[in-house]
């Protein structure tokens, strides 16, 4: 039997060896290019990191249709898709600063921790230049915060929550979805014309960061506009019958509903709401309404007919007419026979904007990337004239307002555009009172 | 009042559901000595059984409509179910009615599912401690999770009422009360009735048939039986297939009230553990009662008054976990549940 001895020298001698392994796969890639997971060879490597198992599987598995798709554009196979009707030319279909575009794929499980760990395994061992993906505001929050550390480009996918740009915002971060005051700001002046500035309003609320910052931000428009609120009950997110939470609006003196939920919690809660016959019912001489602020149309598709008629905001939606919409959708739905979701549209820009960042930048480095973003105007990707703002990285675009149709033609026709709400009436100040708290500090090159 | 009678009226509805599970799981644990992580799995089963009968009867016939366009401009392709082609009339009725016509389907196709999984696996655990048959068929319980996930995608799946029992009831009225002050979901009604006829006709089954007594003989002891020349195993092996298409109606029936997903047996199955262990190990009047006691109490917890209340004494929300905590007291109190027996799980 042998026994390990260990004096102070060795110890010293052992920790610093142990200490220059571990750093030697920073020194080798970032070495000579001064940023961390520089691409050496003829390939670049992104990440996609989306949940492919968890309650926000289906919206994983439609972002990562669209990333193969953005792939296959960047480099030159299809038809190209937003890459010809996107006001920047600089993307040529030769990949990324000609490297063939190449990705690693990663599961959240919609878990910050998950996500997390996917995105530092991504990084660490795939060497993926940038990460990209998600369906969730928490798990968004979590990888961003790891891409900062990491000195890693994070392209947000579907994430809402105000504070995604607002008080976790990091200069390694950027959002091209909407998010929660701009639902509010643009389903407001919609709701208001549809049902009166005198309404009662009861919110159920998610009890999680997006829950919070969705009921702020539409109480604080709908209260603008005169309504008023009576009631907001934090839900638990893993609650799946809603019914004893329903009950209770039916005699509050609410007559109209806002559902704070999204995926499944929408679902349930929205069944639940309309089982209870809330909108047969007459409160204060008028018909009692339901507003659901984030839209999906896979989760609208979970709801079924309740959706009909029911007012929401979504930040894209495959039946618009611009040339940059019908282009995606022509290409996504020869590829894969169905219209794309919102999710698999933000994502499929957020990879165009990198790749073209990258292109203008004339490097993967991520502080010349964060330059290259910050305040760029752009065009043809869909929500006409959009613009990445420098002070919180929030992309601020036109902001759609939809509502559950009520005689589908397919199963795809499940929401209307009511209203395409013009980007100015979304706009807010970067130092607006629900985004403050953060600091977007500087951007790191690893 | 109003607000107290419709919290009860959902407790009863969420308590049908903990019941039927945990009917179904005391009466394997009963029978076989099994304790079955997979029984909220079998409930999930029965939900798809229900999808699964749905999308059958709407595979369609599709022919092009050279008037109408697809998303991409194409000449759009109408689909017509078989059925409606086949049978006409009778064709849009097995649609409409298709949750009632899963019930139908489910309760051979669930007794099968649990003759399979007894038989396949369960009965290898029968003299392994009771840590190994939890972990066995919890197991089992994420491959099936998974399986469904596999076929039918994570997003729920919406089933449909039949048009006549969709809607809502006014209860208020019914009971003396101002209209519109109780509004109840009709089908939920109906599930519970359901859930009643479903229980009433178990105890029945067991108390008033031959085969029934010989199980009851059974779970009182087990060896005499066998003394007596009676083939215990193969009767405890069909209340094993009974239990399991228990457990399948109640989430058959349980699809228009909630859409079903991949995880929603795992949803009830820990909820129904916790009834069981209130109303007692082993005990088919306890697994019922406590399945709407703590159903009523659950209900009771989330109303914004008991919340209010809750968080003016600085206590976080308990809605999610009253039911653990009345457990908590429950076995405080009555160690052995409320209808708990001597010498159940006491080795």
């Amino acid at each position: 039997m042998s026994r390990l001895i260990m004096n102070r020298r060795g110890l010293l001698k052992t920790g610093a060896a142990v200490g220059a392994g571990m750093a030697m796969p920073t020194v080798l890639t970032a070495g000579g290019h001064g940023y961390a997971n520089a691409p050496t060879g003829s390939t670049v490597t992104l990440g996609f990191n989306v949940p492919q198992s968890g309650p926000y599987a289906d919206e994983g598995a439609d972002e990562l249709r669209a990333y193969y798709l953005a792939v296959k554009h960047l480099n030159g196979e299809g038809d190209g898709g937003m890459m010809n009707t996107f006001s920047s030319k600089e993307l040529q279909g030769t990949g990324i600063l000609g490297r063939k575009v190449e990705y690693v794929t990663g599961d959240t499980q919609t878990k910050s921790d998950a996500a997390r760990a996917s995105a530092q395994s991504m990084i660490q061992k795939d060497g993926a230049v940038m990460i990209t993906g998600g369906s969730s505001s928490g798990v968004a929050v979590a990888v961003q915060a790891l891409c900062q550390e990491a000195g890693i480009i994070f392209m947000a996918g579907l994430t809402h929550s105000n504070d995604t740009t607002g008080k976790d915002k990091k200069a390694n971060g950027f959002r091209h979805f909407f998010n929660s005051y701009m639902s509010g700001a643009a389903l407001a002046p919609v709701l208001e014309n549809a049902y009166g500035n005198d309404r009662v309003a009861y919110h159920l609320t998610a009890d999680y960061n997006w829950g919070w910052t969705t009921q702020e931000s539409v109480q604080a428009a709908t209260e603008a506009k005169g309504w008023t609120t009576v009631a907001n009950v934090l839900t638990p997110l893993t609650a799946t019958d809603f019914s004893s939470y329903i009950a209770p609006v039916l005699n509050s003196g609410a007559d109209v509903l806002v559902l704070n939920h999204y995926g499944g919690n929408m679902i349930n809660s929205l069944t639940s709401a309309v089982q209870f016959g809330l909108r047969d019912k007459l409160v204060n001489d008028k018909n009692f309404e339901i507003v659901v602020p984030l839209y999906s149309r896979l989760m609208a598709r979970g709801a079924g007919e309740n959706v009909k008629g029911i007012y929401g905001s979504t930040n894209w939606h495959w039946s618009l007419q611009d040339e940059g919409s019908k282009a995606f959708v022509q290409s996504f739905g020869e590829e894969y026979g169905f219209p794309p979701s919102q999710a698999a549209h933000t994502v499929y820009c957020q990879t165009l904007l990198y790749a073209d960042a990258c292109e203008r930048a004339g490097t993967h480095q991520p502080c010349a990337v964060v330059e290259a973003l910050e305040g760029f105007d752009f065009d043809g990707l869909g929500n006409g004239p959009t613009h990445y703002r420098a002070e919180d990285h929030q992309c601020f675009k036109d902001v759609l307002v939809v509502r559950g149709k009520e005689n589908p033609t397919s199963e795809f026709d499940l929401l209307e555009i009511v209203e395409v709400t013009p980007r100015a009436q979304v706009e807010y100040p970067a130092d607006h009172p629900m985004f403050a708290g953060g600091a977007l500090g500087n951007c790191n090159n690893g | 009042m109003d607000a107290i009678l419709l919290q009860v009226l959902n407790g009863i509805d969420k308590g049908s559901a903990y019941a039927l599970i945990a009917l179904g799981l005391t009466l394997i644990f009963g029978t076989l000595g099994v304790v079955n992580f997979a029984h909220g799995a079998l409930f999930m089963l029965g939900a798809f059984v229900a999808v699964t009968v749905g999308k059958i009867l709407d595979i369609s016939k599709i022919t092009i409509d050279p008037e109408r366009l697809d998303f991409l401009g194409n000449p759009a392709k109408i689909r017509t179910p078989y059925v409606t082609e086949w049978f006409g009339d009778f064709g849009y009725w097995l649609i409409e009615w298709s949750v009632l016509v899963s019930v139908v389907v489910a309760i051979p196709v669930m007794v099968l599912i649990g003759i399979i999984m007894e038989r396949g696996l369960i009965k290898h655990f029968y003299n392994r401690p009771h840590a190994d048959q939890i972990l066995v068929t919890f197991g089992l319980a994420i491959v099936l999770q998974n399986i469904i996930k596999a076929v039918y995608g994570a997003n729920p799946i919406p089933q449909s009422a039949p048009d006549l029992l969709q809607g809502s009831v006014d209860f208020g009225v019914l009971v003396g009360m101002t209209k519109d002050t109780v509004i109840y979901p009709l089908w939920r009604l109906v599930y519970f009735i359901f859930s009643m006829v479903l229980i009433g006709g178990v105890f029945a089954f067991l108390r008033f048939t031959t085969f029934g007594m010989v199980v009851r003989a059974g779970m009182a002891d087990r060896e005499t039986v066998g003394l007596l020349g009676i083939n215990i195993d193969r009767r405890f092996t069909i209340m094993f297939g009974v239990a399991a298409a228990v457990a399948g109606l109640a989430g058959v029936m349980y699809t228009p009230i909630s859409p079903p997903n991949y995880p929603m047996g795992m949803d009830f199955l820990v909820l129904s553990f916790v009834v069981v262990v209130v109303g007692g190990m082993g005990s088919l009047p306890g697994a019922v009662l406590a399945g709407f006691l703590l159903g009523i109490i659950e209900s009771f917890a989330s109303m914004p008054l008991i919340k209010d209340a809750i968080a003016a004494i600085g206590l976080p929300a308990i809605d999610q976990i009253i039911i653990y905590l009345i457990a908590v007291i429950v076995l405080l109190v009555r160690p052995r549940g409320l209808m708990g027996k001597t010498g159940i799980m006491e080795e």
